[in-house]
């Protein structure tokens, strides 16, 4: 199985291609122009493994939660590609790809949510599988769900903007962090060919956003 | 031969067409989103993202569906590249392109006032170059000399508010929902005329410029002046109507006079006015010209010009495979002709 995957929720850019367990990624630090870069990175990779877009089984992509025109992108492009290749897509929630790419067991993963707030959840390992503890949500460090037990792996931006928050939240039970950790499209392709081998891969018009971020305007009849 | 797909997401429609080149306009469908900005009381630039990213492929395959069309026969994909929400072009932009790298075609970005202005060609009967068009819509307001595709030259334009704006905000403060120019323009039928004196900004101003920002500061006074019954309220709409269309007509005259031409193109939503529309058309008798109307489904943003605007672009220049879909949200039509 051929699983094409993209990654565009922060300031980096990465695509990869899983290949019945093996990973070919490219990443790059773009900013905001991922517009510019994904497209042209996708065909590289493409161009590199020897395979075409029709040689596809299927479209992974991350989610979010993340920037919201970021995540957009994403989810632009994977609905074009799946489309237009006839293929179906899976979802990655980008705070499990963090899990994913930390290499540990259990890890709380936390994206800076800006505005004073982080997009958090918390997943343990059980039988290779990731359990979520704490579902995907939006809050403040200071608010942020408790886990049980010990040792746990902090993973991702949330961890720099909000540390001493966090560590003062989760104090003891934290037993190690890596606050430059980025969702990348690696492990996106990783989780997202679990979900194509059970069968979960939607069709194209479900590549949707994972916002968590909902009340964006007031209506007038709230001001 | 070519069969064209439109993608137009700038503001708060997303629009998708099919155009062939030579059997013309084969289906177009547009999902609006006035309904839930309404609430909000103008458009809110991310939840106009967030519903195009919800609507521009089942709308694709709609279309492909109307036309009986296959994914394949598709020969270049159209896209507004700019101007509009960043944020919002950026979807239809990214569907556009991964579509197009996936069908192995090319694409064209597409200006989206470019969109607006070759709209009325799309008619019958249809203007022939040159013309003057103007344009006026919720975002723009400018008289343009059109002597080919690609060939604009800026005659004059607002200097502030868009003709849209002005009725929109003049709508607001008689308490309209958003966005009220079709609302106002309604109410006004009941107006009536020269009750109420409003300024006619620049009228005299030697150029081709306008100006409608004092409108609503003028509308504004008259509504706090007097009671708000229904016919006052009318006989408002009918003022502000009567200003808005005064200042559009006489500049689109000069316009014609200026340049010699003898054919007026109307273009963007506010061209939907049927007031606007009465007296161009009676100018047009008096002074002998002749004024295009788009259809009234394509004055207001749409797939179907985007679609028929790539594909005249198409004929003057070669699609692009580079796949690079960066938009751009503030762009400047003449400047874009130009550059070409
Ligand atoms: N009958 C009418 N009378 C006056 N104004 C109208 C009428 N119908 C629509 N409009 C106005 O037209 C505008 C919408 O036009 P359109 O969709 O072309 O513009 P836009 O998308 O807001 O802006 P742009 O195309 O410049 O980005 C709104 O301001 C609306 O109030």
């Amino acid at each position: 199985m051929k699983i094409l995957a993209l990654e565009t929720s922060t300031e980096y850019c990465s695509v990869a291609l899983w290949h019945d367990g093996a990973v070919s990624e490219r990443c790059e630090l773009v900013g905001q122009k991922h517009s510019e870069m994904l497209l042209a990175m996708l065909d590289v990779l493409l161009q590199d493994s020897g395979f075409g877009i029709q040689d596809m089984d299927g479209i992974a992509f991350g989610k979010g939660p993340g920037s919201f025109t970021g995540v957009r992108i994403a989810c632009g492009v994977a609905q074009g590609l799946a489309l237009g290749a006839n293929l179906e897509v899976a979802g990655v929630c980008t705070l499990e790809a963090l899990a994913q790419a930390s290499g540990r067991e259990k890890v709380i993963a936390a994206l800076d949510a800006r505005m004073g707030e982080i997009y958090l959840a918390a997943y343990e390992k059980y039988e290779g599988t990731w359990v979520a503890v704490i579902a995907p949500c939006l809050c403040k460090a200071e608010d942020a769900p408790q886990v049980t037990g010990a040792a746990w792996h902090g993973a991702g931006s949330g961890f720099a903007v909000n540390g001493a928050a966090l560590q003062a939240r989760y104090g003891e039970q934290l037993g190690s962090m890596d606050a430059q950790a980025v969702p990348q499209a690696g492990a996106v392709a990783q989780l997202a060919a679990i979900e194509f081998a059970k069968g979960n891969a939607v069709d194209a018009a479900q590549a949707l956003p994972l916002y968590l971020r909902d009340k964006v305007a007031l209506k007038t009849s709230e001001r | 031969m070519k069969l064209i797909l439109g993608i137009e997401s700038s503001c708060d429609e997303t629009g998708i067409a099919l155009y062939h080149t030579e059997r013309g306009l084969l289906a177009h469908t547009l999902h609006s989103q006035i309904a839930m900005h309404n609430e909000y009381g103008g458009v809110v630039p991310e939840l106009a993202s967030r519903d195009h990213v919800r609507y521009a492929l089942p709308l694709v395959r709609e279309v492909m569906k109307q036309a009986s069309c296959t994914l394949g026969d598709i020969d270049t994909i159209a896209f507004t590249q700019g101007p509009g929400l960043s944020g919002a072009l950026l979807v239809g932009a990214s569907v556009a392109c991964s579509l197009a790298y996936a069908l192995n075609i090319p694409t064209i970005a597409v200006h989206h006032l470019e969109g607006h202005l070759l709209s009325p060609l799309l008619s019958d009967p249809a203007p022939e170059f040159p013309f003057v068009a103007l344009l006026v819509s919720g975002g723009h307001t400018q008289l343009m000399r059109v002597d080919g595709v690609g060939l604009y030259t800026l005659l004059g334009e607002t200097l502030d508010d868009a003709a849209g704006e002005a009725f929109d905000k003049s709508a607001k403060l008689l308490g309209l929902d958003y966005p009220g120019g079709a609302l106002l323009s309604k109410l006004a039928q009941h107006g009536s005329p020269g009750r109420f004196k409003l300024p006619r900004p620049m009228l005299h101003s030697g150029d081709l410029d306008f100006s409608f920002s004092g409108l609503k500061t003028a509308i504004l006074l008259v509504v706090q002046k007097n009671a708000q019954d229904e016919q006052t309220r009318a006989d408002i709409a009918r003022a502000a109507q009567d200003a808005i269309v005064e200042v559009l007509v006489k500049k689109s005259l000069s316009a014609l006079k200026l340049t010699g031409l003898k054919q007026l193109v109307i273009a963007g939503g506010v061209g939907a006015n049927q007031a606007l529309r009465a007296q161009l058309n009676q100018a047009a008798q008096q002074h002998s010209f002749k004024v295009f109307y788009p259809d009234l489904e394509f004055c207001t943003d749409n797939g179907a010009m985007i679609a028929f605007a790539g594909a005249l672009r198409m004929q003057q220049h070669e699609a692009q495979r580079d796949y690079r879909f960066n938009v751009k949200p503030r762009w400047d039509l003449q400047q874009f002709s130009q550059a070409d």
